[in-house]
């Protein structure tokens, strides 16, 4: 990776916390703890990794992303609005009456969204469905799902973990953001999923354990992705849950709370600060 | 006369998605290791590379059902109703019916004539889980005839279905030549003036015999085949309704929430002066037994059928 590409995607994760910023405060509501220890990821998704077409959102052979911890939306859809799949402006009508930016994803709503999801576990299993059946049609595509690491506690998503190493979906790629929270507190206080990448192996995947918040780490791990054969993949990143805006760091009460006025305006004095550091560069 | 054939209807399910296969590259098939008794096993023999196993793992089942429909493909995932109804209820509202994706599940084993099994197995909330669940068509058919074309109808259908099968064999009533299934549509399969018993499944053919009994009674009944039971055919139950002013509904379900919880709210709102009498399972569970032994002391059988409708006459 060329500095200067490096620099582009902090310049794009900069934007899409700005992004989660404005849309959770506008909505009143949200989860932005999430959306911000996804950031980079979804930087690095939509604007290195995914074969994906704004002007062409149902594009057959695109690459598929299913967000299965669907209450992070407000990071995934900054990431969409600033990869141009709507504009920007629509993300200030997060969660409100009449808007196509419902509090969790829905595919049939929202361009560029390619799964309804919301109810933890499920979206895992329709990556699967949908690796699956790119197998089935011959179909040039690869899937890719992010999991919170609260989700994993979700049976379901074992029995997809099963699925996905039984029918050698080696197009699959399950990213698992382990940044340590959940709602009632630390994971590993309120049942934890720990050791993560031991169990992810005794599934039958290749994993990845990785800084979720270095795009290096994230490219070497992606490269590793493609060229994994015969198996899945899994990529546990490490990551500071509200990364990015310095009193939401590490604490689970931003897990779904809006900032207020007063906050709002701090988030993005600090991120427009950093973003403005970066184009400096 | 000769013996009535009798074929159970998740046989058919099976002959018609192998039917359906060799017509149709896009139609996959989904399984919770009970293909041998779904009898999608039928399909897995002819289309080894189209049918998926999903182990013992049913709300992943529907979850990646939806996927593959989400992709192009037209998915059949298959359980028996207690487990894809009941066990997946979440992921069928929250995968395939919010996202109306084009998948349709076959649950076989439905209502109490699964028999020996027991309460556990013996499903009789499946319509009024599946009914509750925005755009999603709900089915059961009456018999080998209907079950195949039914299942050609889910195939053709654009969106989330959900059909019942039963795991005894049953009466076919229906002609082979000539027959033709259309979704939401009921059909009167014999004609009467003084009550109209409304049936779903193995209760046609049990509703059709009340008939002959009532008719002995000097009752002219009006049967009609439901198979299906969302979108119900409300102009069909009207004219019933005012026809012979009195109803029997007749399924192998929790008289909550079913087809005679349909009728009544189609005949209530219309505002028609007309008794409606609920033959299912009441509030209660079922029990371990032959099929048979089970229907009959269940009531839902022809004798219980006229019964109620003759008292229904007073």
């Amino acid at each position: 990776m060329t500095e200067k590409e490096k620099k582009l995607l902090k310049i794009a994760a900069c934007k899409i916390r700005m992004g989660v910023i404005e849309g959770t405060h506008a909505a009143k509501a949200g989860h932005p703890g999430g959306s911000l220890s996804a950031a980079d990821l979804f930087a690095y998704l939509y604007f290195k990794e995914l074969n994906v077409d704004p002007a062409e959102p149902k594009k057959p052979d695109r690459d598929r992303f299913v967000l299965s911890k669907g209450h992070t939306a407000p990071g995934l859809y900054a990431a969409l609005a600033l990869r141009g799949f709507f504009p920007w402006e629509d993300l200030l009508s997060l969660r409100q009456i009449g808007s196509h930016l419902q509090g969790h994803p829905n595919m049939n709503l929202t361009p560029g969204v390619d799964m309804s999801t919301g109810s933890l576990g499920q979206g895992v299993s329709a990556a699967c469905g949908m690796a699956l059946a790119a197998k089935v049609q011959g179909k040039d595509c690869r899937v890719y799902t992010l999991l919170g690491d609260g989700e994993i506690q979700e049976g379901q998503v074992w029995e997809a973990l099963m699925f996905a190493h039984h029918y050698k979906l080696d197009d699959l790629c399950v990213i698992i953001d382990n940044n340590g929270l959940q709602i009632d507190g630390p994971v590993d206080q309120v049942m934890s999923p720990y050791p993560i990448p031991e169990k992810l192996r005794a599934f039958g995947f290749e994993t990845a354990e990785i800084d979720g918040h270095d795009f290096e780490q994230l490219e070497a791990a992606f490269n590793r992705v493609r060229e994994t054969k015969g198996v899945p993949f899994a990529i546990v990143m490490k990551t500071v849950k509200g990364k990015g805006v310095s009193y939401m760091e590490n604490q689970a009460g931003w897990h779904g709370k809006a900032p207020n006025d007063e906050e709002y305006a701090q988030a993005m004095a600090e991120l427009q600060a950093a973003l403005a550091e970066l184009e400096a560069e | 006369m000769s013996e009535v054939k009798k074929i159970a209807t998740r046989e058919s399910y099976g002959n018609a998605l192998k039917e359906l296969g060799a017509e149709h590259e896009d139609l996959i098939v989904f399984d919770a290791d009970l293909a041998g008794a779904t009898k999608t096993g039928t399909f897995k023999k002819a289309f080894p590379g189209r049918h998926f196993d999903c182990g013992i793992a049913e709300g992943n089942m529907m979850a990646v059902a939806a996927g593959a429909a989400s992709m192009g493909l037209v998915p059949f995932a298959s359980s028996f109703a207690m487990f894809a109804a009941g066990r997946a209820f979440e992921q069928v509202r929250n995968s395939i019916g919010y996202p109306h994706l084009n998948v349709k599940i076959g649950a076989t084993h439905g209502g109490i004539s699964v028999g020996e099994d027991g309460a556990s197995h013996q499903c009789c909330e499946d319509f009024a889980l599946m009914r509750s669940i925005p755009g999603m068509v709900v089915m059961c058919p009456a018999d080998d005839v209907e079950a195949r074309a039914m299942v050609k109808a889910a195939y053709e259908h654009k969106g989330p279905v959900y059909m019942r099968f039963g795991r005894s064999a049953v009466p076919v009533i229906h002609e082979e030549e000539g027959f033709s299934f259309q979704i939401g549509k009921g059909e009167v399969l014999r004609d009467g003036t003084d009550v109209a018993l409304i049936a779903t499944g193995l209760l046609v053919a049990e509703a059709l015999d009340a008939a002959g009994v009532l008719a002995k009674q000097g009752i002219s009944a009006r049967v009609i085949d439901m198979a299906t039971i969302k979108p119900l055919d409300e102009a069909l139950v009207l004219q019933a309704a005012r026809d012979c002013g009195k109803l029997v509904t007749c399924e192998e379900h929790s008289i909550i929430g079913g087809l005679g919880e349909a009728v009544c709210g189609v005949v209530a709102e219309a505002g028609l002066p007309c008794k409606v009498r609920r033959v299912g399972v009441n509030d209660e569970f079922g029990h371990s037994g032959p099929a048979g032994a089970l229907l009959k002391q269940f009531g839902l059988c022809a004798e219980h059928i006229a019964e109620v409708a003759a008292a229904l006459m007073n």
